[in-house]
């Protein structure tokens, strides 16, 4: 049986299919503006690269802020279970799931079987998520792609005190200007980062094995930081970003 | 002469015998429409009006014949004609921080410009403030003193960390004297006693009566929810010690009882029982309504409507007056955190709640501050989970639909999972 995942979110479109059990592939492209055209096209164009119809798909669930844009879902699921679902496919050992997107952190606990014991969302505003980092990488003219790499670099990482994304980006913009360097100012803005998840994290008791999920973790910067806050080891699986396309997959397996 | 006041009142006069006459259930509607105009024609029929804060003591001013009105009344009102942004620029153009109470920035602001649903409040001669609810009233009544010129009498009711203290009680019953003193200048007459042990007995039958209507949700399906008690609430608020009051919640218990007999339940399907914690999310209640009946669930009790019935164990009936400086002081907003969590406990195990949802209000410290807590507490002792909205009960610029959406469905996929 083929089943597909579609995770629409704020930054990135994603698609995900499984057979029988298998994953397939997986495709990522740009959201945009407009949830419901993203969604088409991220799933025609991975069924294209798969050479499938979308007559085999069975069941397709969609997930992410656009979910609803979805019309050709079978059925809209939070990412928090897809994310949970997700996880658990790709290692079923895993209890915590650290997931940081385009504007959500979010912490999610699992039970043995891999449901959903518990969660914790970012409150009130997208400080410490995938936008964090673009405004940065903007105001750093830095390729956000190299951002991991060049943190690693860091001998002193800067301190960045603002809780507004906004702000933080004036007080980076002043650390330029005071001569800082790039490595240090990129490894503060990423302890900023996993200070705030951290946070969120150990409010809701996270408990090893812990894997991050969400664009954010292609950032080996960020991770490491997690890492460091937590005191606990943070696995990063290659399907990070597409975790949650990949468990709505696994979802529409178990729809009737 | 001026014939128009009194046209005024013979109109008024005419309305509610005309109500009355057709022997129906009197629609809150119109009962509050009616309060309203009486109060804001007061003074044509030689009444006193005064404002009071929601947990102030009522019972003196309906036995002084003096019209009780509520800006957080109106606040929710405002906030249900989403007419709070507005309002709240307005206060925040006139200086007020953004981080005030958005009932006292409504309404600070509404007074300058006869704002709101209704055109404004009618202008007080006094105001009263307890500060049982919180602080923030405190300084918000006396800006109102000054703008009208009116005096204030403030009611301090000590913090209940624990327990209920003798020299608390004692501080209290003295400024209850103090409070009558008040009334009796303002009002230029003298407390009739009798009246106010009137008052009191029909304060304490109608306690007992919106205790009754709430108690019906015990029962599955729910014959009603949070919802509906939220919008039901509003006499016992205002007019408690009135017959009023009495005549509405006996009908509305009746109709209560009916359902129930009927099996009709206010979510068609019931299969998840939640307990709402903290004041409304005034403007958002039928998008709140709706979200949580697409999952099955019944929002089938709160901690807001349930604390103006919540004290009544204090009131002992034939001391009604004196026995009003505990039941004002040990208000649900006025006891230690861990009060408030046994409060939480109780209510869990009497609804048989599966879930937990918390308005983290923006604009009431008191009600969420200790919510975290409250969290932890309930999963540990009872096991079950509890999600936190973030929001604000006025200021719609504080809620994020998408955001609150998403938490609320992953919150009800978690709870189907563990029931299941």
């Amino acid at each position: 049986m083929f089943t597909a995942g579609i995770d629409i979110g704020s930054i990135t479109a994603k698609a995900a299919v499984i057979a029988d059990g298998k994953l397939l592939g997986t495709r990522v492209i740009f959201t945009g503006y407009n949830s419901g055209v993203a969604g088409e096209k991220v799933f025609h164009e991975l069924l294209e690269e798969l050479h499938l119809n979308p007559s085999t798909i069975r069941k397709i669930v969609s997930t992410g802020y656009g979910r609803n844009s979805v019309t050709f879902a079978s059925k809209a699921m939070t990412e928090i279970i897809c994310h949970g679902a997700g996880a658990h496919y790709l290692n079923p050992a895993v209890r915590s799931i650290i997931d940081i997107g385009g504007q959500d952190s979010k912490v999610i606990l699992l039970d043995e079987k891999g449901k959903v014991k518990n969660f914790a969302m970012n409150d009130k505003c997208a400080a410490g998520t995938g936008r964090f980092l673009e405004v940065m990488a903007r105001a750093l003219e830095a390729d956000l792609d190299g951002f991991g790499t060049l943190s690693l670099k860091a001998g002193c990482p800067s301190r960045i005190s603002s809780l507004c994304t906004v702000f933080a980006e004036s007080e980076v913009i002043s650390l330029i200007s005071k001569g800082e360097k790039r490595e240090d100012i990129i490894a503060g803005i990423h302890e900023s980062i996993a200070a705030r998840v951290a946070a969120m994290a150990n409010r809701v008791g996270v408990v090893p094995p812990v894997v991050m999920t969400g664009g954010v973790a292609k950032n080996i910067g960020v991770v490491k930081a997690m890492e460091k806050k937590l005191g606990i080891p943070v696995e990063v699986s290659s399907y990070a970003q597409v975790n949650g396309a990949i468990g709505a997959a696994v979802l529409a397996m178990g729809m009737k | 002469m001026n014939r128009m006041p009194q046209f005024l009142l013979y109109l008024i006069a005419k309305i509610k015998k005309f109500l009355l006459h057709f022997k129906t259930q009197k629609k809150m509607k119109e009962i509050m429409t009616v309060y309203y105009m009486e109060a804001k024609s007061a003074r044509v029929g030689g009444r006193k009006v005064a404002w009071i804060t929601s947990g102030g003591p009522v019972e003196p001013l309906i036995a002084m014949d003096v019209i009780p009105v509520y800006p957080e009344n109106h606040g929710a009102m405002i906030g249900a004609s989403k007419m709070g942004t507005a309002l709240c620029e307005r206060a925040e153009s006139m200086g007020y921080s953004t981080d005030l109470c958005s009932y006292a920035r409504s309404d600070i602001a509404c007074a300058t410009v006869n704002g709101g649903p209704i055109g404004g409040l009618p202008r007080p001669d006094m105001l009263v403030c307890c500060n049982n609810i919180c602080g923030t009233v405190l300084k918000w009544y006396e800006i109102q003193a000054r703008y009208f010129n009116v005096p204030l009498f403030i009611l301090d009711t000590p913090f209940c960390h624990e327990g209920f203290a003798e020299e608390a009680r004692r501080y209290v019953r003295r400024q209850l004297d103090e409070y009558i003193v008040f009334l009796e200048k303002v009002c230029g007459r003298k407390m009739d006693h009798d009246r106010m042990r009137e008052v009191g007995r029909l304060s304490l039958e109608g306690q007992r009566l919106w205790q009754a209507v709430l108690d019906t949700t015990t029962l599955s399906p729910a014959p009603m929810s949070a919802f509906d008690a939220f919008y039901h609430l509003a006499l016992i608020v205002t007019l408690r010690g009135t017959q009023e009051v009495i005549d509405y919640y006996t009908q509305l218990l009746e109709k209560m009882k009916d359902r129930v007999a009927k099996g009709i339940g206010a979510v068609p399907n019931e299969k998840y029982r939640l307990l709402w914690d903290n004041i409304p999310i005034w403007h958002r209640t039928r998008w709140l309504s709706q979200k949580f009946a697409s999952h099955d669930a019944c929002l089938v009790a709160d901690t807001y409507t349930s604390a103006w019935c919540g004290t009544m164990k204090y009131i002992d009936e034939n001391r009604f007056f004196d026995s009003m400086a505990e039941a004002y002081t040990r208000i649900y907003l006025n006891i230690g955190v861990d009060e408030m969590a046994r409060t939480v406990i109780g209510m869990v195990d009497k609804y048989g709640v599966d879930g937990i949802v918390m308005h983290s209000n923006r604009s009431c410290k008191p009600y969420s501050f200790g919510q975290y807590d409250i969290q932890k507490i309930v999963e540990r002792e009872r096991g079950i989970p509890s999600l936190i909205i973030e929001a604000d009960m006025v200021d719609e610029r504080s809620f994020s639909e998408s955001q609150v959406s998403t938490r609320i469905d992953a919150f009800m996929e978690m709870i189907k999972h563990r029931k299941s």
